[in-house]
């Protein structure tokens, strides 16, 4: 175990819509980061991101992303990572509204 | 208007096939995604925070009202509704998907439109003077060499993989509005002995390392420009770093050898070239002339006596520009209604403007740089109708050139670069001076914002620059102060420690009451007071608490 390793999910964005995406525990893309797998090995994040990024066809542009637990799921850390959560703050698009679709 | 030879046509079906063919080998696998993105980049689509985004060349911010009624539908077809129009006149597409864009490509190649060379590193769109064409300084319309400059730049085999981005300014009028002093060449039209040529500035550029651009050659004649260009860049081909990114515009190129050496090399590599120009490019500009001939202006009688109100009065006050026919008028739209996303413009908006542009303005529509739109020919009596269409779609904004007419880059609402967001910021300010309804008073004043340090949107030259950063995990704005794009450009000084994102506002808003309290009369733009009185006075109305802190000590 490392030190201080700070948790971390997978995230990139999807290959045909261009959106945030997160790998889960169970090898799935979600669309919403408290379904992600939050990784709490480093030896182990370096294996989920080479698994995601075996997989061109579906993903683009793998990353590992800082996060927290929280009480429904990881959480962001980061404002960057918070607004993919989300979408942009001058229109409702983007995952902010698909929420409200679901 | 230009239209596209047989040539241009083919040219650009072409290339929307392969890309067809390319983005159905991404989609099956066969290729990478790094296979894969120069190829997209190269046909200008990016991949930002929240979705793909398509940037369309506009190229020197010219569109007919047919072109712009095809940007409106490919909004609403393919995205949500809206278009996003740049500082780089560009209109850019946050949503496609990436299975639409071939479909797209076609749509804008169906008006004469493309995607081409609006990334990678290469000679980008050409821009121009958005009031080319129409305004009353003007020496001559910059458009037909902006028009021969992009036919040498497309696809020019020499210059497909430079160093770095190139980006190339035109302006015909000694009033610069198309920031030439700060792109990698600017051009300006400049009469000497009753001669048209070029006055040639090298070496602009913003982004983390700005500078303003260096004369070159003061007067160029007409007939050596392509080949002085040409000759500029293969120098800066073969001499521009390519180790490093962050060096390897030409304006680090000059910095680093010095303006003196680079004109003896520009000029060696001229003299050398020269002689293979054999004057075709000369009888192509002729042609291209011809096709930005001005409209058969109208004539009609002024109305007498109209008046929509006061709003309509402060309009023209603002938004009406001076056209080279005392009987016309240059009118400039506002993208920037207070509170709104400076430069967007919805489906219904765009074709409105087309509508207008169609009935009242010869066919003519422009993309300034300051994201607005302008209709740069319109008989004056037809301003009050213009006025009542654009009210009722909710685009007759009075504030052109105000403190509200805030140029913002996309920033982290959409931008995958950015350090923070700037669309909120412009949005929060314009808000608030608008609940002062003081902009009127405060006069000519320009704040431009970008969410990092790449300079998109043009922070440098601001009168206040606002610069986004990520200070440990939390959005910090940088002020600066007394940048100027025109002819007297300058790049803005940092003023101070940054200000946290509801502190922003607030600090803008001390700085423009501290203006108002220091400026000799209302003649006293904000940009001249800052000159005449330096930095003291608004700093001390950034951070009042340190100066009580000394007061007390
Ligand atoms: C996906 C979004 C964008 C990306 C990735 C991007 C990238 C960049 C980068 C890396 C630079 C710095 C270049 C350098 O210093 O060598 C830059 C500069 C610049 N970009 Fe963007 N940009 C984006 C959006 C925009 C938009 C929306 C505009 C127009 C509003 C714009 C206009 C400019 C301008 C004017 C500059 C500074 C001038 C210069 O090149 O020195 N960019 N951009
Ligand atoms: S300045 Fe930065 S944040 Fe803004 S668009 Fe350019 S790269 Fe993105």
């Amino acid at each position: 175990m490392s030190r201080s390793f700070t948790p971390k999910v997978v995230t990139a964005n999807a290959l045909l819509e261009g959106d945030a995406v997160w790998l889960t525990a169970d090898d799935r893309w979600t669309r919403r980061l408290e379904e992600a797998e939050l990784i709490e090995d480093e030896a182990h994040a370096q294996l989920r991101l080479l698994h995601a990024e075996s997989q061109p066809d579906v993903v683009v542009g793998a990353y590992l992303a800082d996060a927290k637990p929280g009480p429904n799921g990881p959480e962001p850390t980061h404002f960057r990572e918070t607004f993919r959560t989300r979408g942009p703050s001058n229109y409702p698009h983007g995952k902010q509204t698909d929420e409200t679709h679901v | 208007m230009y239209k596209y030879n047989d040539f241009d046509e083919a040219f650009v079906r072409e290339r929307v096939a392969q890309f067809r063919a390319q983005v159905e080998r991404r989609i099956d696998g066969s290729l990478t995604e790094d296979e894969f993105k120069p190829l997209r980049l190269m046909n200008g689509l990016y991949l930002q925070l929240h979705a793909y985004m398509l940037r369309v060349a506009i190229p020197y911010g010219t569109l007919s009202s047919r072109q712009m009624r095809q940007l409106a539908m490919i909004a609403e077809r393919w995205d949500k509704g809206y278009g996003h129009f740049t500082t780089r006149q560009n209109i850019q597409y946050n949503w496609p998907k990436l299975n639409d864009v071939p479909d797209i490509l076609e749509a804008l190649a169906d008006v004469e439109m493309h995607a081409i060379q609006t990334s990678g590193n290469t000679i980008r769109n050409v821009t121009a003077d958005h009031f080319a064409g129409a305004a009353a300084d003007e020496i001559a319309d910059p458009r037909p060499v902006a028009e021969l400059l992009r036919q040498w730049s497309t696809d020019h085999p020499e210059f497909q993989f430079l160093p770095r981005k190139f980006k190339i300014a035109v302006t015909g009028a000694p009033n610069d509005r198309a920031v030439t002093k700060a792109h990698d060449i600017g051009l300006r039209i400049v009469e000497k002995d009753g001669e048209q040529g070029f006055e040639v500035i090298v070496g602009g550029g913003l982004g983390r390392t700005p500078m303003i651009g260096k004369v070159i050659r003061d007067f160029l004649p007409k007939e050596d420009l392509l080949p002085y260009c040409e000759a500029i860049v293969s120098v800066y081909n073969l001499l521009g770093r390519r180790d490093n990114k962050y060096k390897a515009r030409i304006k680090i190129t000059v910095h680093e050898h010095g303006l003196d050496e680079i004109r003896r090399l520009v000029e060696e590599r001229f003299a050398l070239i020269r002689p293979t120009f054999s004057g075709v490019d000369q009888d192509i500009l002729a042609g291209i002339e011809a096709q930005f001939a001005p409209p058969a202006f109208a004539e009609k009688s002024l109305a007498v006596g109209t008046d929509l109100g006061a709003g309509y009065r402060s309009w023209l006050d603002t938004n009406i520009a001076a056209h080279k026919r005392d009987d016309h008028a240059i009118v400039s739209i506002s993208l920037k209604k207070h509170g709104a996303t400076p430069g967007d413009a919805t489906a219904a908006q765009m074709r409105v403007m087309a509508d207008l542009a169609e009935r009242y303005g010869y066919d003519e529509l422009r993309i300034s740089h300051e994201q607005n739109v302008i209709l740069p020919h319109v008989h004056r009596a037809d301003l009050p109708a213009i006025y009542s269409a654009l009210r009722d779609a909710d685009l007759a904004t009075a504030n052109i050139g105000l403190v509200s007419d805030i140029i913002a880059c996309p920033g982290m609402d959409y931008c995958a670069l950015a350090t923070a967001r700037s669309i909120p910021v412009a949005q929060e300010i314009a808000t608030r001076f608008e609940e002062l309804k003081l902009e009127h008073e405060i006069g000519p004043l320009k704040i431009k914002i970008s969410g990092c340090i790449n300079a998109c949107g043009h922070h440098h030259v601001g009168h206040i620059g606002i610069l986004g950063l990520d200070r440990a995990g939390v959005e910090n704005y940088q002020i600066t102060l007394g940048g100027d794009g025109t002819e007297n450009a300058a790049i803005a000084e940092r003023v101070g420690p940054g200000f946290a994102y509801d502190e922003i506002t607030p600090a803008i808003e001390r700085l423009v009451r501290a203006y108002l309290e220091h400026r000799e009369g209302p003649e006293e733009t904000f940009l001249q007071a800052y000159r005449r009185l330096g930095q003291a006075p608004f700093k001390a109305a950034l951070y009042p608490e340190s100066k009580e802190r000394r007061d007390a000590a």
